[in-house]
């Protein structure tokens, strides 16, 4: 048996709510980066190309193309630096990890746009932090097993 | 004050710092841990404390023990552990000591056992480079040469062997405390710690520096 005050204690530091999305999907994540005593926000956009852990540790995986270079940022889902998460473009995609997009260039790296699009960009969801401290809630990821509306 | 107790090893997390960076942490169950018996120098030659830690079903508590237990009127313990203190004025039979003897900043070592690993090879139980795989080679992941020539004519004591790894008391030292979750017994130390989770440790004030405390 997990230790209650240990899972309240990770629940306490995960972020409240943030959108669901998955590989393939298009995101924006703005992060917060402190030059000397300024903050600021900076953008990251491109296309999730994986996710992986869970609960707190959960990270995932964004790749663009920088004036024509290859970059990927790993991102821990609860990190305070990330300020918000925003889906720019659901994509269909039919693995959970594409790093198969590095070895593509141009037109061969397009992902189709997800089919039947009732998917609301802002569907949210939430960490189980809510339910607490009363209920202990379930272990689940956040994420991996949410609903997912009108993916087929 | 005592500053050492018996705990269990729950698993490992992580915290945030105020600017985002990550914290390993080992989540570290701290007692309570009641004070089974009072050594005094006039009794026993030394100070000391007897701290228990984890309940045990009496069924499975031997007679001898069972009088010992008795005698402090303590739940029977299923692992005791001795402290050595100055003097045990203030402290009672049955008092417990709990996790808020220590506070966020602190240093601690923590012993434990750590995991075992069976009967191992040079290669992996001594860091031995090993020879290569291929190229007829012959040689790979065996013992060399072990001695020195004609001039010793012996094998020098304590040396590397392969042999059975792990399962042995591993004390990590200077260990910060990060977070104390006092309510719970639950405190959160900087880094990994010896042996399985669910294992027993033993935490108590760093003998390595001198902080602001531990005067």
């Amino acid at each position: 048996m997990e230790h209650p005050a240990l899972q309240a204690f990770e629940q306490s530091q995960m972020r409240k709510e943030y959108p669901y999305f998955q590989a393939g999907d298009t995101i924006r994540v703005n992060t917060r980066v402190i030059e000397g005593e300024k903050e600021r926000l900076q953008a990251f956009e491109g296309v999730v190309i994986g996710k992986s852990g869970s609960g707190m540790g959960e990270t995932f995986k964004v790749r663009k193309l920088s004036y024509g270079v290859g970059v990927e940022r790993t991102f821990p889902l609860h990190s305070p630096r990330i300020e918000s998460i925003k889906v720019v473009r659901r994509g269909h995609v039919r693995r959970a990890k594409l790093y198969y997009l590095r070895e593509r260039q141009g037109k061969a790296t397009r992902i189709k746009a997800r089919q039947k699009q009732n998917i609301d960009l802002n569907h949210m969801i939430s960490s189980p932090q809510n339910a607490l401290p009363d209920t202990p809630a379930p272990v689940a990821a956040a994420g991996n097993e949410t609903v997912e509306q009108g993916n087929e | 004050m005592v500053k050492a107790i018996l705990g269990r090893k729950l698993r490992m997390t992580q915290i945030y710092t105020k600017d985002g960076r990550l914290i390993p942490l080992t989540a570290v169950e701290v007692g309570p841990c009641p004070i089974v018996q009072i050594k005094t120098e006039k009794n026993d030659g030394y100070n000391a404390l007897q701290i228990g830690f984890l309940n045990k079903d009496t069924r499975l508590v031997n007679m001898p023990m069972t009088g010992h237990f008795g005698k402090s009127k303590v739940d029977p313990q299923r692992i005791l552990r001795e402290i050595r203190i100055d003097s045990v004025e203030g402290f009672e039979l049955g008092q417990e000591i709990k996790g808020n003897i220590f506070e966020s900043g602190d240093k601690v070592d923590v012993s434990g056992i750590s995991k075992g690993h069976g009967f191992q090879g040079g290669v992996k139980r001594h860091n031995w480079k090993g020879g290569r795989m291929t190229h007829g080679s012959m040689f790979h992941r065996r013992i060399g040469a072990i001695s020195p020539g004609t001039g010793q004519a012996r094998i020098f004591k304590g040396k590397n062997l392969p042999g059975h790894m792990g399962h042995e008391k591993v004390t990590i030292q200077n260990i910060e405390v990060v977070k104390v979750d006092a309510e719970n017994n639950l405190i959160y130390l900087r880094g990994g710690l010896p042996g399985p989770n669910g294992g027993i440790v033993f935490v108590k004030k760093t003998t390595k520096t001198k902080t602001k405390k531990s005067k």
